[in-house]
Order: C-alpha cells, then structure tokens, then sequence
C-alpha cells in the first residue's frame, strides 16, 4: 500500500498507535534507569525496533475488560501488546521489580503475568509451551460458539520446539481460532535464524500444517495492522488457525546482559534507520495525520507517565517472606519450615 | 580411589590451560577443563546444545571450543532439547560419546521422554551401552525464578538406568565430569550455577589426568557428635553451619559430601551414621520426594540400632521457586535452619 494509506484508520486511531508505540519504548528506556539503580530483579528483556510488530497486531483485535474479548499470550518482547491489552504501566514495573504488590506478588518475573478479564495470559519461559495453552484457550472458544479469537506471540528460536509443533498442529486440526505470530527477530539469544531453520521465512511453515500464514514488515505498525485485520477476519470466520511472521531485527542483546558481541555492527546500523517509531512519526508527519505539536505532547506524555508510574512503584514494598507458602493449592498451604518456628519442632 | 595418571601438556586457548599453568580454577573452569581435556583425549567426545557454539554457553562454560575444535564437534543446535538429546542417544549408539548441555536444566523437560524412556532402558533392551552425558546449570539463589532456579534431580532419580552426579567444588567437578563422560552408562551432570564462579571455591588443581569415581561420597568434615548427608552448594551452607556449632555450642559435627546421587554410595553414609548416632539430610531441592527420604528408609534399613534420635530434614519449602529475593531467600534452605535442626538433634 501506498505511505499515504492510513489502512481507514482515523487520526484519533493513528494517533493511539503512536502513543503505544512510544508507551512500550518509554517504559523499557525507563527500566534501564531502574536498573541502573539496582531497582530491577533479574534480567531486563528490549523490543527496541520490534514494537511495531506487537502494537500493529494486537490493535487489530477486539480488546476488552469485562471476559469476552480476543485473548493474547504475549512474549517478554511484546510489551507494546500486553500494554494495548490493558496491561498497567505501574504492573509492569513492579514485576521487574518484584514488588509484592504487583500481579505475581513477586513470584514470577517481568511479563509473565495474566488477566483473563481483560484476555491476556503471560508466558512460561519454556518456549513453545504457550502455543499449546492457546490452542485450548482457544478450542473453549469454538466449543462455546463465542466469536472471540486468540494470538500467540513466540519467537524464531521457539518454532524449533516440541511444544510449537505440537500445539499448532492440534490447533489446526482443531480449527481452532488461534494467530500465531513469530516474532522473526534474526537470533534466538546468540543462534542466527538460518541455524534453527532451513525455511527461508517462517510463512512456508504454515502449509506444512495445511493453515495460511502471511509475512509482514515488522517494522511498519499499519502494515502489521492490516495484515492481522485480514488475518483475525478469515480466523474469526471460522477458518482456523493461521500464522503470521514479523520480520525485523534485535538490535540490543538477548537480554541487557548480553553484549552481543557475535551481531556484525553494520547489521545493527541498518536495522537502525528502519526504526519502527521513527519511520511512523515521519510518516504521519508527512501525511499530516498529526502535527509535531501532537506528536511531541504524545511523547511527552508518555515519558511523564512512565517517570511518574517508576517512581511510585519503586516505593512498594518487597513481599513478605514468609508468603511464599501461599497458593500452591487451593485448598491446602504447605509447610513452613520448621527450622524457624518457636519452638522448633519437626 | 582417585586415579592419577600422567597427562601430556596440550595446546589450547590460554584460559582452558589455567591448571597447566598451575594457577587456581573456579569450579566453571574446572569443568571447562575437564570437557577441554576429554575432547583432546577422545576423537569421538563432542558437544552439542543451544548457543554453546558462538556463544560459548549462556554461562560461557564453552568459550573457545568452537574456535579450537571446529563445528563439527560443536554443534550450535536448534531450541529442542528433545530432539537434541535423543539424537545424541543415537550418535552414542554409533560409539560417539556425546556431551549435551541444557541451557537451564529447568529445560530439560521435553527431553524427559527420551532420557527416561530410551536412553536409561537402552542396555536393558539390549540395544547396548548408552556413553552420553546431559550437564547443566541448576539451583537458586540467583532471583532467576520459577524457570531458572529448578534442582531436577529427583524428576530423574527414580529412573534406573541412569546415574546422576551434582559436584560441590572444582576438584570433584573435574574429576566426576571426566568420570561420567568416559562412563558407559548415560549421566545426568548437574551443576549448581552459584558455585560456578564463587571465589571461595577457586583452588589448584592437580595437574595430570586425574578423574573421581563416580557412586563415590566423601566426608568434608569429620566429626562425632552428628552426620549431615548433602551435596551441591548446600554443602558449603552446612560447613559454615558446623562452624558455628563448632565455636558456640562445642558441636562436632561431620558432613558427607555426596557426590553422586545416583548410585548412592550407602557404605559412606552408613559408617558416619555409625560413628555419630544422629543424621541430619539437607538439600535445596523441594521437600517432599525429595533424596531425604530415600536416605533415610536406606539408613533405617542398614543402620537402625545405631540411630539416637530421629533421622531429619533441612531442604527448601514445597512451592515453586520463587522470584523475588525475599521470598527465594525464605524458600530456599538457610545455615540457619541447619544451626537449629542440628541443636535440636543434638539436645535429642
Ligand atoms: C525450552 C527452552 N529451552 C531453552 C530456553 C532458554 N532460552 C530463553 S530465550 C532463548 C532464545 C529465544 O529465541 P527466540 O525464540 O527467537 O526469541 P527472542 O529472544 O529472539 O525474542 C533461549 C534459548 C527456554 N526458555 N526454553
Ligand atoms: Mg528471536
């Protein structure tokens, strides 16, 4: 389609995706301040340059908060999605930080969280594994003829798994009304794509398991967009599950830790000046969809929002220790040790 | 029981030859070394696991061994840990010797289909000896979470067929590492990713070809008031633990360092429980199914009448691991635990 195109879109709904684009490259550049200042458990996990892939698609589904929407299974690299889902900015922060006030109460780390009200569910580390969940999630929906549908995101490297193969193809077998978008970023941790498959894009996977599948600019937000509309149409209609690859690159290590070393310099510099945020602003720029007075308040904004979010989350305290007996069943709570009990008794 | 013997001085990167050189090893390097040095000895060891290639491991256990051996002895391999580790099952059958790493050993559960059901059954099938080794990081204490912090050996230990090894330091690491991947059963070789670099375990090791039998305890501390059976990092845990029962309440207390799990070497075991009269089991793994029971029915069987007082447990709580650091630090087995378990067994 032509820069001109705005995909029907109107200019409030153009100007939504800016400010999500921006929220989720906010929020991660503000978690690099927090741990800087040791603030942050753990590792911290960048979508620099790929946020257009998660913004794009999940704006194209129907997202509520009362039970009935689409569902999402986002990855750590798609924060831009997990935040459109209604994901708070303020969860976001205290998960990294593994505040006991967040949603895990510091149980579980950065993204992995869940509401099913608002429809997301966060992912296991054990890659593959959340295509399997949301082909169930997703078969209770065609079960109880209700018209809402599901999308997986995963990684390049995690199509190599098990799990993936055998959760895509119950899902097509099922007709279940799932989209599994690969997030095609060029490396799984230091492992170049051409070492985890011999396909040249993750799309001729799709007939491999009798399903469609699309590929798609990752970095270009309507483009994204209108693939996944299309998608999410022909999967609501009743065709089943389908596939969609984002093409773009990790232009930061694996995680914050990982210098990477092993990436050629030049590729980085070339996936820079195709910077998802920046190629849209220009755009709506050019096409007036926005002056930079909008855009530059957007930024603002955001920016505000994730200073301010940071630093009240910053202020909550650490869970209990003793709560980590909680929640292992339902029903029962496990023992605490007795080694720290008065008196101690076994 | 150690075997000594002469090794040949070999080329390699420099920091693979640290031990050559006579300079002290963490217990990272020291397997590194160990893997260094049966690559060299044996044409038919090779690697292969998720970015150990390139990358030399997500712990760097590997750094330079691509360079050195080519990739056909180490091989970058897609994320499928089941399809990796049965094909090494079938390159063992050829009469390679495989090494695989598990990146996390938390991720070793796709393949627990292919280890428990074809790779241990392998030699009972009749379909020959299964030489291949599954090493990887485990353990807490690194806020890693739910999904990198995991101790698996009690998912295998009920698994006959195969043998299972968890070092505390770099000298057994060495040792036991050369052991199992010149052993002809299938090893699984866990290393706890909190030893890897701690200064406190840096030390110089011998400098021939030396290896630790496997199915081999050995005693850390001697003692005589109280055993404590453990392994891994909680050995250093229950150290300083006697140190302070040592010098506040005049407790003489021996540890035995298990070395192996799988075969367990129940002689040790049963001689300190002699000696002592009382036994305290500490491990970090969870608490129910964890190795305190098996040691424990295996002490009543083989040294009842010795006992003075119950038989006890210090190990992590029954939850998942969690992430934040207060919470890991109340999951996870403290020295302190293991003071107040030991006074109380003592004053039995
Ligand atoms: C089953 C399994 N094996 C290994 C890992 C360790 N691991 C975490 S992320 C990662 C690379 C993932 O690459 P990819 O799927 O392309 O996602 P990306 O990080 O590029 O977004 C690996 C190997 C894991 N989480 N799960
Ligand atoms: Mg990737």
């Amino acid at each position: 389609m032509s820069d001109r195109s705005s995909y029907g879109l109107g200019r409030a709904e153009l100007h939504e995706l800016y400010r999500a684009l921006t929220l989720t490259r906010a929020a991660e550049e503000r978690l690099e301040i927090l741990q800087k200042q040791g603030h942050v458990t753990g590792g911290l996990y960048r979508s620099l340059g790929q946020e257009a892939g998660a913004v794009g698609a999940a704006f194209a589904l129907r997202r509520r908060d009362d039970g009935t929407g689409d569902f999402l299974a986002h990855t750590v690299r798609a924060a831009g999605a997990l935040f459109l889902f209604g994901g708070e900015l303020e969860d976001f922060f205290r998960q990294y930080m593994a505040k006991g006030s967040g949603p895990t109460r510091g149980r579980e780390a950065n993204l992995h969280w869940f509401d099913f009200q608002k429809g997301f569910v966060g992912p296991v580390s054990p890659l593959g594994t959340m295509i399997e969940i949301m082909a169930g999630i997703t078969l209770t929906f065609r079960m109880r003829g209700e018209e809402r549908i599901g999308m997986v995101f995963y990684g390049d490297g995690a199509s190599s798994t098990g799990a993936w193969h055998e959760g895509l193809n119950f899902a097509a077998v099922q007709r279940c009304p799932l989209i599994l978008m690969v997030e095609n970023n060029q490396w799984a941790f230091s492992t170049p794509t051409h070492k985890n498959t011999r396909v040249a894009t993750f799309a001729d996977k799709g007939p491999g398991y009798g399903i469609g599948a699309d590929s798609v600019d990752g970095t270009d937000v309507l483009e994204v967009f209108d693939t996944v509309r299309r998608a999410a149409a022909l999967v609501r209609a009743g065709e089943g599950t389908r596939l969609v690859e984002l093409r773009y690159f990790r232009r930061l290590g694996h995680a914050q830790h990982d210098p990477q070393e092993y990436v050629d310099p030049a590729l980085i510099e070339e996936w820079e000046k195709r910077d998802p945020i920046a190629g849209y602003r220009d755009r709506m720029l050019r096409n007036e969809w926005a002056t930079e007075e909008e855009l530059s308040a957007i930024e603002e904004e955001v920016f505000e929002r994730c200073r301010i979010a940071a630093e009240s989350v910053v202020e909550e305290p650490n869970p209990d220790g003793p709560s980590a007996v909680y929640d292992v069943y339902t029903d029962l709570d496990i023992a605490r040790p007795w080694t720290r009990a008065e008196p101690a008794v076994p | 029981m150690t075997v000594h013997t002469q090794i040949e001085p070999v080329a390699g990167p420099e920091h693979l030859l640290k031990t050559q050189r006579g300079e002290p090893v963490t217990m990272l390097e020291a397997i590194s070394e160990a893997l260094f040095e049966e690559m060299v000895r044996d044409e038919s060891v090779f690697l292969l696991g998720e970015d150990i290639g390139v990358y030399g491991g997500a712990f760097k256990v590997t750094r330079g061994f691509l360079e050195h051996f080519g990739e056909r002895r180490v091989i970058d391999t897609p994320i499928a840990e089941g399809g990796f580790t049965g094909a090494a099952a079938g390159a063992a059958h050829m009469g390679l010797r495989p090494v695989v790493e598990i990146q996390f050993m938390d991720f070793i559960s796709p393949a627990y289909d292919v280890i428990t059901n074809y790779i241990a059954t392998s030699l009972y099938r009749g379909a020959g000896p299964m030489p291949l080794v599954i090493r990887g990081p485990v353990g807490g204490g690194n806020r890693g979470g739910p999904f990198h912090s995991q101790n698996v050996e009690m998912a295998f230990f009920h698994t006959p067929g195969l043998k299972i090894v968890y070092p505390s330091n770099a000298y057994d690491a060495k040792g036991l590492l050369k052991a199992a991947i010149r052993d002809d059963n299938p090893v699984l070789f866990e290393e706890h990713k909190g030893l890897y670099r701690a200064p406190a375990l840096r030390e110089v090791l011998p400098d021939d070809d030396y290896t630790v039998p496997l199915g081999v305890a050995k005693t850390v501390r001697d003692g005589s008031d109280l055993t404590i059976v453990t392994y891994g990092a909680m050995v250093h845990k229950s150290l300083s633990a006697a140190e302070t029962l040592d010098v506040e309440d005049g407790l003489s207390v021996e540890i035995v360092d298990l070395r192996t799990l799988l075969p367990m070497d129940d002689d040790a075991i049963v001689e300190s429980v002699k000696k002592t009269g009382k036994l305290l089991i500490v491990h970090e793994d969870t608490r129910t199914g964890g190795i305190a029971g098996e040691i424990a029915i295996r002490v009543s069987e083989k040294a009842f009448e010795w006992l003075d007082g119950p038989i006890l447990r210090v190990t992590a709580i029954d939850a998942p691991v969690p992430y934040s650091g207060s919470l890991e630090d109340y999951f996870l087995p403290q020295a302190d635990d293991v003071i107040t378990a030991a006074r109380y067994l003592a004053a039995y």
